[in-house]
């Protein structure tokens, strides 16, 4: 055990933060820069018949308009979708539209001005003559007979078809279960909202030929990718692509977009560097956005409780274009997960991915994995119900036992480590689950609304094996990349693949080495975001960074670390055999003698310098590695929370929220709770607040954060986090992803605790989000509103 | 339209010609160069702009360059003094009351007032005086521990 990991160390992040030094793409100034700014669709379909840009053009300080088709003419290629599971189809999704619109918010034309307010102005004098098509817009409904098509050859409006799991197994389930409980429910869209709106500069070098591209991304060196062999064609090596600091993502910012296509090419054209940033509503319309799916299934079970099958089907809405990885979503993310926390031999999923006249849906915070959740949480609540059983404790009967990890479900899923019951039973104790039962006794006899939620929930983080996404559909490797580069004074520059916008990586990644080779972790510098100075990387999302971008820092530590032994030993003139590396102190000395030996800085010099090298080294410190993952890591989650219902104006309060997680071993607890803390609220959100709605002719409702209603500081009272540690088997820092766990508990618990409180009036169902309205509608339906 | 508009930022007076339209916001940030204050909506629901003006914390999207015309601004930048971080930000700093760090800016000016106005404030006191700043990555709990703490340390 080293001296970070596992301590609270403060953020190194942080300084720059609270005094405003923040670097985000929006604060970049480059000499000369000119301002982008985009006129969106106000159709959600339509086909252009006319544009006038002359007004616009004529405007002092507008340097240029340019259509769809300058765009083409250009060079510029269209979006690609980087995840096809078999015979997808996948819409042309044009970098500015040509002849016709498929969602609110889709581009139309570019203006190119002297001053961001000109640029405004000149969108606004741009006139567009639209004329409107039909449009769909529900997921289940665009594959009705005689729905509109949004592409017109995409039959049905289906992109794909997808199937997971044991349907042997699940016919047997069924024709034999005792009992079978099922549901029908909306896991309704949500809109990431990252504080930081996307925002893209860029700027061309003549002389090079290089281009440098800042943007808002989760992951730049895919975006490189995109943008040399796709978008932009130019060559990644005169293409350098800058994410600095980036405020937040959950998702949002890992696709590629149009404006990171848009901004690079204008500044080219117009010769001077450009910067585009989003309003807040521009990004609730083009921002990829999560969730929407319409599903039916039911879960088979024995008299006693035992579950034996889970049959599911899902109608996924994933808007007018495939977003980079959207077919991944709601396929190997949800499909997958749907064994839950339990033993199910029968478990079958299908889901059918569907084109509607609505923003592109990719992911989300948990992506998938919530959606499973919710759905097999709330089926498990239904099942508790039917047998007159209390939740937690059917939970604890069908869970996977400690002993069968690793555990080989029925949908693909090799569960590394868990231990489910022992989880439960520390959320049930730290919560007084029993008492929580009895107090909520006391309150219905006082005729008041209460209820208590549980729920037991699984992850699938830190993706991925790159066979298997390869083979799930992937059209990338999701490996990782490790740097670490030893200065000769014997600083150490880190250089990581992965990318933060908010996870505190400039810590936790200098944790870890800083233990790898006891040294101290003000002498470890982090780098991040930048291709022009990491060699490449997959990026962050997922819950990915600890598990795989940690690792790879683990493997090329472990190779300083032999480097070093083999030099200090032949500088001390001994065996190999006969000198430890102190991973205390980070020196290298004889065994037994620890005074007789030489410091990390001396030896970091002495590879330097190469005056005494031993046969056959080479001079230098630096070692990169690529960690391809065994297999995903499974975090777990138990939380409990308890609710109360006003029966006046039906809001509901949230009394106590109480989680427990297990996230494998912890590099830094405070930023674990933080991450825990954070998730859980935005997974409130979708149980309480949040939804992204669309009118039937695709107009977007939630289209500014007064309509879309994302968490306030009052709507908790607080969280009281707690956590077990299995350790993942098979990644070397025993890490499992932090990131997400508590958004995917929350929504469910929310939900089963405000459906425990109506359930004396005979409500067993409300789709989300459960507002006020929602519950006194359902209260008055089920005939007790009284 | 141009007026010329004379304002006190950070402790240092500015002088320069805006057009009427102009937001508090985009005179700190483009023509100051102060890009601390971060603008996270156009609807002023987010408050990550929130900005000091004659001592009250407002959101510096919702108010005009003009109007700030003969006033005291401070920002992020300036909230510093000689000896170090305000109080406030040593508490952030202290408690993880920041993740991605865009709303925190506006966190922070909006606290120094909630503090200034009451020094004892409580967690639920707390949680009421930040309704008008969204964060979305810390879920709040940091937020309003870090505020409690420096009131509690006296940071105002």
């Amino acid at each position: 055990m080293g001296r970070y990991v596992g301590t609270s160390v403060k953020r190194v992040e942080d300084p720059r933060f609270i005094q405003g030094k923040g670097r985000y793409v929006a604060n970049i100034q480059l000499p000369g820069m000119v301002h982008v700014a985009i006129k969106r669709s106000p159709e959600a379909h339509a086909r252009i018949t006319g544009m006038d840009t002359s007004a616009a053009s004529a405007m002092d300080g507008v340097l240029a308009v340019f259509t769809g088709q300058d765009f083409k003419d250009g060079g510029c290629g269209s979006l690609p979708c980087g995840w096809l599971v078999p015979d997808t189809k996948v819409p042309d999704r044009p970098i500015v539209v040509t002849d016709r619109v498929c969602h609110v918010g889709d581009s139309v034309a570019v203006v190119v001005a002297e001053d961001p307010y000109i640029a405004a102005d000149a969108v606004e004098a741009i006139e567009v003559d639209y004329e409107p098509l039909p449009t769909v817009v529900d997921a289940r409904g665009a594959m009705d007979d005689g729905a509109p098509l949004v592409h017109a050859e995409i039959e049905d409006n289906v992109s794909y078809h997808w199937g997971l799991g044991d349907e042997e197994a699940r016919d047997k389930a069924f024709s034999e279960a005792d009992e079978v409980v099922e549901i029908e429910l909306v896991n309704q869209r949500l809109i990431p909202t990252a504080m930081e709106p996307r925002a893209a500069a860029a700027q061309w070098d003549a002389a090079s030929e290089e281009m440098t591209v800042w943007t808002t991304s989760q992951n730049p060196h895919p975006i490189r990718l995109l943008l040399s062999a796709f978008t932009l064609g130019i060559p990644e090596s005169k293409l350098r692509v800058i994410s600095p600091d980036v405020g937040g993502g959950f998702g949002s910012k890992i696709f590629h977009y149009p404006e990171e296509v848009i901004v690079p090419w204008v500044a080219r054209q117009v010769g001077r560097p450009a910067r585009w940033v989003a309003t807040r509503t521009e990004s609730q319309m083009t921002d990829s956005q999560g969730r929407d799916h319409v599903t039916v299934a039911k879960l088979a079970m024995t008299s006693d409780g035992t579950f034996t099958g889970l049959d599911v089907e899902t109608w996924a809405n994933q808007g007018a274009y495939l977003s980079t990885f959207a077919p991944l979503i709601p396929t190997a993310l949800y499909i997958t997960l749907l064994s839950g926390n339990y033993k199910m031999p029968g478990v079958f999923g299908k889901v059918h991915g569907t084109l509607t006249n609505t923003v592109p849906v990719d992911a989300y915070r948990g992506a998938g994995r919530p959606e499973a959740a919710y759905l097999v949480e709330r089926l498990v609540d239904l099942a508790a119900a039917r047998l007159g059983r209390d939740p937690l404790d059917l939970r604890r009967q069908n869970a996977i036992p400690k002993e069968d990890f690793p555990y080989q479900t029925p949908v693909a899923f090799l569960y590394d480590s868990g231990d489910y019951d022992r989880l439960m039973e520390t959320a049930a104790d730290r919560a007084d689950y029993a008492g929580m039962r009895a107090a909520q006794t006391a309150a219905r006899a006082d005729g008041k609304l209460r209820g208590v939620g549980v729920v037991c929930c699984i992850e699938a983080s830190g993706p991925a094996p790159s066979a298997v996404a390869g083979s799930l559909g992937s059209a990338v490797g999701f490996w990782e990349s490790g740097e670490v580069r030893v200065h000769p004074t014997g600083q150490i520059s880190v250089y990581t693949g992965s990318h933060a916008h908010g996870q505190g990586h400039e810590t936790t990644l200098a944790q870890v080495v800083a233990d790898e080779l006891g040294v101290p972790m003000e002498s470890v510098e982090v780098v991040h975001g930048d291709t022009g100075r990491i060699n490449f990387g997959m990026g962050t999302y997922g819950s990915r960074s600890a598990c795989v971008g940690g690792s790879a820092l683990v493997r090329s530590a472990e190779k300083v670390r032999a480097k070093v032994l083999q030099l200090g030993a032949h500088l001390l003139e001994a065996a190999e055999e006969d000198v430890v590396y102190d991973r205390e102190s980070g020196r290298v000395h004889v065994k037994g003698s620890p005074d007789s030996g030489k410091d990390f800085g001396e030896l970091a010099f002495a590879a330097y310098t190469a005056h005494s090298l031993p046969d056959g080294m080479e001079p230098g410190l630096n070692f990169v590695s690529f960690y391809d993952p065994a297999n995903f890591t499974f975090p777990a989650s138990s939380h409990i929370c308890e609710v109360e219902i006003c029966p006046d104006s039906w809001e509901v309060s949230v009394l106590r929220y109480v989680a427990v997680d297990d996230v494998g071993k912890v590099i830094n607890p405070m930023i674990v709770e933080g991450q825990i803390q954070g998730g859980i609220v935005q997974g409130v959100g979708q149980a309480l607040t949040e939804i992204g709605s669309y009118s039937d002719d695709g107009q977007l409702l939630s289209g500014s954060l007064l309509e879309y209603a994302v968490p306030r500081a009052d709507l908790l009272p607080g969280i009281e986090v707690d956590r077990i540690e299995t350790p993942s088997p098979h990644n070397p820092l025993g890490v499992k992803g932090a990131g997400e766990m508590g958004t995917i508990a929350a929504t469910p618990v929310v939900a089963n605790a405000v459906l425990d409180a109506l359930a004396p009036l005979g409500v067993t169902h409300i789709e989300l989000p459960l507002t006020p309205e929602r519950i006194w509608r359902a209260v008055q339906a089920a005939g007790n509103g009284a | 339209m141009s007026h010329r508009v004379r304002i006190s930022v950070n402790g240092k007076a500015e002088e320069a010609d805006v057009e009427s339209r102009l937001l508090l916001c985009h005179f700190l940030r483009d023509q100051l160069g102060l890009t601390g204050t971060n603008v996270g909506c156009d609807t002023s629901q987010c408050g990550s702009c929130t900005v000091m003006m004659d001592g009250k914390a407002v959101k510096s999207c919702t108010v005009l360059a003009v109007q700030a015309d003969g006033c005291e601004v401070t920002t992020i930048e300036g909230l510093a003094g000689a000896d170090g971080l305000h109080p406030v930000q040593q508490s952030f700093w202290d408690n993880h009351g920041l993740q991605c760090g865009f709303c925190t800016p506006g966190m922070i000016m909006t606290a120094v007032e909630i503090l200034e106005r009451n020094p004892d404030a409580t967690d639920a006191d707390v949680r009421h005086g930040l309704e008008g700043n969204i964060c979305r990555c810390t879920g709040y709990e940091n937020i309003v521990k870090s505020v409690v703490a420096a009131g509690a340390r006296g940071a105002s």
